[in-house]
């Protein structure tokens, strides 16, 4: 959700229960304010919350003028009274303003940058499984076979492969980001020399276009996009449909698509990662998503549809 | 005159319909049999209305006044005042004409005339049509269609009348038309050929008034004209330019005629757009009224009432400290519902209990301690115990081998108040929604709820598919799941609940348990520090639930070995079954099993900052989605989520149990390899030998019976 209507978009997403305590939400208005300035970010997202065993994660998201840019991310998290000061986990923002990040903080205020995440890291995390500690450098470790060559002869050992909480950080949030972060049609538009604004005259949808999940696009880079057929593509609109819709997702069924408050709320929660909501109201500009929960996929959705 | 008139109008389009030709044959009968028309007309408008034009029908042709046109039209277009209200010296053209259709219909004369075919109506006027006048009518019936003709005024007239009655079914009639009809010609029918004579030099711009006149008539159904029809067909097609238009333009057509309707469909989708947002809103006005509504009965049963309603909106607060929480102003309508609830409903006891999450809607849940005495008799299914003969009873042979398969017998519910059943939920979708309440839970769907995992959809009557299937629909696997987390997460500090007076027996018998719990009046209060630093601070209020379904456990051998002694040869189940314990009531939350190496419950403070003003938050990992707070003195209880409980493995359902023995496996039955030669040979041998020795034994015995009998 955008930092700028931080308030106003809690109380949008409150129907699903997480949120955050005032002494939270306080800080957090501040330090996005600091956040912004400091990496010239174009805008903040607060992304969300991990909830850890020990700690939960707060995670924010600045983006820059081409809105679908890879984003920088950052996270914070609360020191536990009583428990040793972790490793500074601060790394240098990227040097090219084109790129968003995402951050993370130590204590209460100081925010720390995530690495870009790639393939590998999504690799190795993920052999890991269950709840995340709460502690950026605790290390899960995971026996692997491996096969080493000595010589002619070919071993098969036991090697235990430690993953950092951090890594693992990364790349669910990178999973999540790709998998369900949702934006309206029109919200967004592509000007025709590539980079991706946004529209300033977006008014919202219709009611009727509210409730459709057609409406709604992935925010990532699109991969079904080329997929569809050219009769498909004849109606589609060339500046403002070039995402991926939510109505192809598998498993079909996979979104929950809710309106709350007579009309004047539409709420979509995924299901396959739970904890994201996505709420809109229709006909006005409010639009965001917040992702708390867990940090796990939920495996078993084909089960439970 | 008025009232009848929708009648004659309604008849006269029918007519119209029908018999275009007895119509226009109907004009020129107003013509020829003038007098006895006229006399029919005046006759028949004489019971109708109060004045009637004394003009004689030819009169009713006569041009010269635009007004009688209006008149004329206006039994067609729009009811005007009767056409016979003005004054004769006006008389409208048509009106007479018009009268003089619905005339007919009413004399006996002329309703032959109109109702009957064509032709043998305009025979009848042909005998009494003067001859002068027959030819124009002959070459205006011929020519019906044309309209450049000698004396034409009456062919004019007809003409275009013609044409319309005779291609539209239902046609209104413009008063436009004769408007202009009339101002270019007389229809004197007296003098037909003076009218003619003057018309004859702007025929052909007459002609083209008539044709106009007639395209822009509108018709009855639609409202549309065929100008305008064609007017925007041809721009359309002009805009757009298609290929082979000559061959489209009937789609172009319609398409065209097909916008007309969608534009009144949109301004009826505006309406209905917001409709949802008032109903919502109306629904919850009714509850912020309601508390208006009552007056002074309400300060008697405010003691009552402040008794079991929960204080939501302080609980809200503590929980908002939390980061959990459904917003300030959602939790005041669940507050204002919940109160209308306690006010419906005997209740001595109510508490939010939490939201659940669904895939359509979701779940506001109410847990309700009802007043004693008070309770809704629910309707109770008994669950008949199956058992099944093993069919060795009855001694008929024709009988069908009877299944051994004894359905394990079905373990009873736990009484309302008790156990599981302790309290009773109530459950609504949205603030402002009726409450429902939810059945009892048994035994047995709670086992079966722990095997399956589905999404809540947010109807209550949804069936759930699932395997092993479940005994029931989404109500009851709602309540089964709301148990579940109830027993798993409620908790409360130390020491604020304690166990009632202490009864003589301290011995726990296998079903006596501590069941009741009250609150401690010493209780003083725990440190938040302290609640957060160690879980053993914190106790369930809420009895554990056995494997087998219940809170108490219950012997499914003790009944039937009453009825079943006879059978004890053939029962199959172990004649004991362990008991089922479950840690005891009040056991501190540090007991709880760890989920593969994670603890069960995560603790924290709420504020970092001030520590000294935070409070102790609870947080589940087992069931996502349980908080607990307290600040020493005060806790509570909250869930807010799916329902599901968390594991970090998936889910795999339950394999379907292995097939049932057919018959029991035994000699008799149990197939054997045949023997092989050579066994048979050796067995044979064997035999042999044997028989062999008994012989030599026999022929011995023989020997010595023979030689005792020698003896």
């Amino acid at each position: 959700m955008d930092e700028e209507s931080l308030l106003l978009s809690l109380e949008l997403a409150s129907g699903s229960g997480q949120g955050l305590s005032p002494d939270r939400r306080a800080s957090l208005l501040t330090s996005l304010m600091l956040v912004k300035r400091d990496y010239r970010f174009d805008r903040v997202l607060f992304w969300g919350r991990i909830l850890g065993l020990v700690a939960d994660y707060y995670i924010a998201q600045g983006l820059s003028e081409d809105q679908l840019a890879p984003r920088k991310t950052l996270y914070r998290w609360r020191r536990r009274p009583g428990w040793l000061r972790p490793q500074d986990d601060t790394e240098e923002p990227g040097a090219s303003e084109g790129q968003e990040g995402v951050g993370a903080s130590l204590n209460c205020m100081e925010w720390s940058l995530l690495p870009p995440a790639t393939e590998e890291m999504e690799m190795q995390t993920s052999v890991v499984k269950g709840r995340f500690m709460g502690d950026p450098s605790h290390a899960y470790e995971h026996t692997e076979l491996q096969k080493v060559n000595e010589g002619e002869k070919v071993f098969e050992e036991e090697v235990v492969v430690q993953i950092k909480e951090e890594t693992r950080l990364v790349s669910i949030i990178d999973q999540i980001d790709k998998a369900v972060a949702v934006i309206p049609r029109g919200a967004l538009f592509k000007t025709p020399f590539g980079p991706i604004r946004v529209n300033r005259t977006f008014e919202g949808l219709s009611s009727s276009e509210a409730k459709k999940l057609s409406s709604y696009f992935h925010f990532r880079e699109p991969v079904e996009l080329k997929n569809k057929t050219l009769l498909e593509k004849a109606d589609l609109d060339p500046s403002l449909d070039f995402m991926d819709s939510l109505e192809h997702d598998i498993p079909k069924g996979s979104w929950s698509i809710q309106m709350e408050r007579g009309n004047t709320l539409v709420v979509l929660r995924s299901l396959l990662w739970p904890g994201l909501t996505f709420y809109h109201a229709p006909r006005t500009k409010n639009y965001g998503y917040i992702y708390v929960g867990t940090g796990e996929k939920n495996i078993d959705l084909p089960f439970m549809l | 005159m008025e009232d009848s008139t929708p009648l004659k109008q309604k008849i006269q389009h029918q007519e119209l319909g029908e018999t275009g030709r007895p119509w226009e044959e109907m004009v020129t009968a107003s013509q020829d049999p003038e007098p006895a028309l006229s006399e029919a007309s005046e006759s028949e408008q004489g019971p109708e209305t109060g004045p009637q034009p004394r003009s004689s029908p030819p009169g009713i042709l006569q041009s010269g006044a635009s007004t009688p046109v209006d008149d004329l039209v206006g039994p067609g277009v729009s009811s005007p005042p009767s056409p016979s209200q003005e004054p004769s010296s006006t008389p409208s053209p048509l009106a007479p004409a018009v009268q003089d259709l619905m005339a007919p219909w009413q004399s006996d004369k002329t309703t032959s005339v109109i109702s009957e075919a064509g032709t043998p109506h305009f025979d009848h006027l042909e005998l009494s049509s003067d001859n002068g006048e027959s030819t124009p009518h002959q070459t205006c019936q011929s020519e019906g269609n044309t309209f450049h003709q000698s004396q034409q005024t009456k062919c004019h007239l007809y003409g275009p009348r013609d044409v319309s009655y005779n291609n539209s079914k239902r046609k209104e009639l413009r008063f436009d038309i004769f408007q202009e009809e009339d101002s270019n010609s007389n229809y004197d029918l007296d003098q037909p050929e003076s009218g003619a004579s003057e018309v004859a030099p702007s025929m052909l711009e007459i002609a083209i008034q008539n044709a106009k006149a007639y395209l822009l008539k509108s018709s009855s159904k639609s409202g549309l004209n065929l100008y305008d029809h064609l007017s925007e067909m041809l721009t359309k097609v002009l805009d757009k330019r298609p290929e082979n238009a000559v061959d489209i333009i009937e789609n172009v057509s319609q398409d065209v005629k097909m916008e007309h309707f969608s534009i009144k469909l949109d301004t009826l989708q505006n309406e209905n757009e917001m409709l949802p947002a008032y109903e919502i809103a109306e629904k919850q006005k009714a509850l912020f009224l309601q508390g208006n509504l009552e007056g002074a009965d309400q300060e008697m049963e405010d003691e009552i009432a402040e008794h079991s309603l929960p204080n939501v909106m302080e609980s809200a607060f503590y929980f908002e400290q939390a980061g959990v929480g459904l917003g300030t102003d959602e939790t005041y309508r669940i507050f204002l519902a919940l109160k209308q609830l306690t006010d419906t409903h005997p209740i001595q006891k109510c508490r939010f209990w939490g939201k659940i999450l669904g895939l359509e809607m979701n779940y506001i849940v109410a847990e309700v301690e009802f007043r004693e005495g008070e309770d809704e008799e629910e309707v109770e299914e008994e669950d008949e115990p199956e058992e099944r003969d093993n069919g060795d009873n009855e001694a008929n042979e024709d009988e069908l081998p009877r299944s051994f398969y004894k359905a394990p017998q079905s373990i009873p519910k736990e009484e309302s108040r008790t156990g599981a059943n302790k309290y009773v939920y109530f459950v609504c979708n949205e603030p402002g929604r009726p409450w429902v309440k939810l059945p009892g839970v048994t035994p047995a769907q709670i086992v079966i709820a722990r095997k399956i995992k589905k999404f809540f959809t947010g109807r209550l009557d949804t069936p759930i598919v699932s395997y092993p299937p479940f005994p029931g629909n989404e109500s009851n696997y709602l309540r089964a799941q709301i148990a579940r987390i109830s027993a798993g997460t409620q908790v409360s500090p130390l020491g604020f609940y304690h166990f009632g007076e202490e009864e003589g027996e301290e011995e726990e018998e296998t079903e006596g348990r501590r069941d009741s719990f009250e609150e401690n009046p010493d209780f003083e209060g725990i440190q938040v520090i302290d609640l957060v630093e160690s879980l053993s601070n914190w106790v369930h209020h809420v009895q554990h639930i056995l494997p087998q379904g219940r809170c108490n456990w219950f012997n499914p051998i003790q009944k039937s070995e009453e009825e079943e002694e006879e059978e004890e040869e053939e029962r199959e189940e172990p004649d004991y079954i362990e008991q089922e314990v479950g840690p005891p009531l009040l056991t501190p939350i540090s007991e709880d099993l760890e989920i593969q190496n994670i603890p069960p419950w995560t603790t924290r403070l709420s504020s970092n900052l001030i520590p000294q003003y935070a409070i102790a938050v609870l947080r589940s990992n087992l069931w996502t989605g349980a908080y607990a707070f307290s600040n020493g003195k005060k806790f509570e209880n909250f869930y807010i989520g799916w329902g599901h409980k968390y594991s970090p493995d998936s889910y795999t359902p339950p394999v379907p149990p292995p097939v049932y023995q057919e018959y029991p496996s035994g000699p008799e039955i149990t197939e054997m390899d045949d023997p092989s030669v050579e066994e048979e040979q050796a067995f044979r041998a064997a035999q042999e030998a044997a028989v062999n020795s008994t012989e030599e034994n026999e022929e011995t015995e023989e020997d010595e019976d023979e030689e005792d009998d020698y003896d």
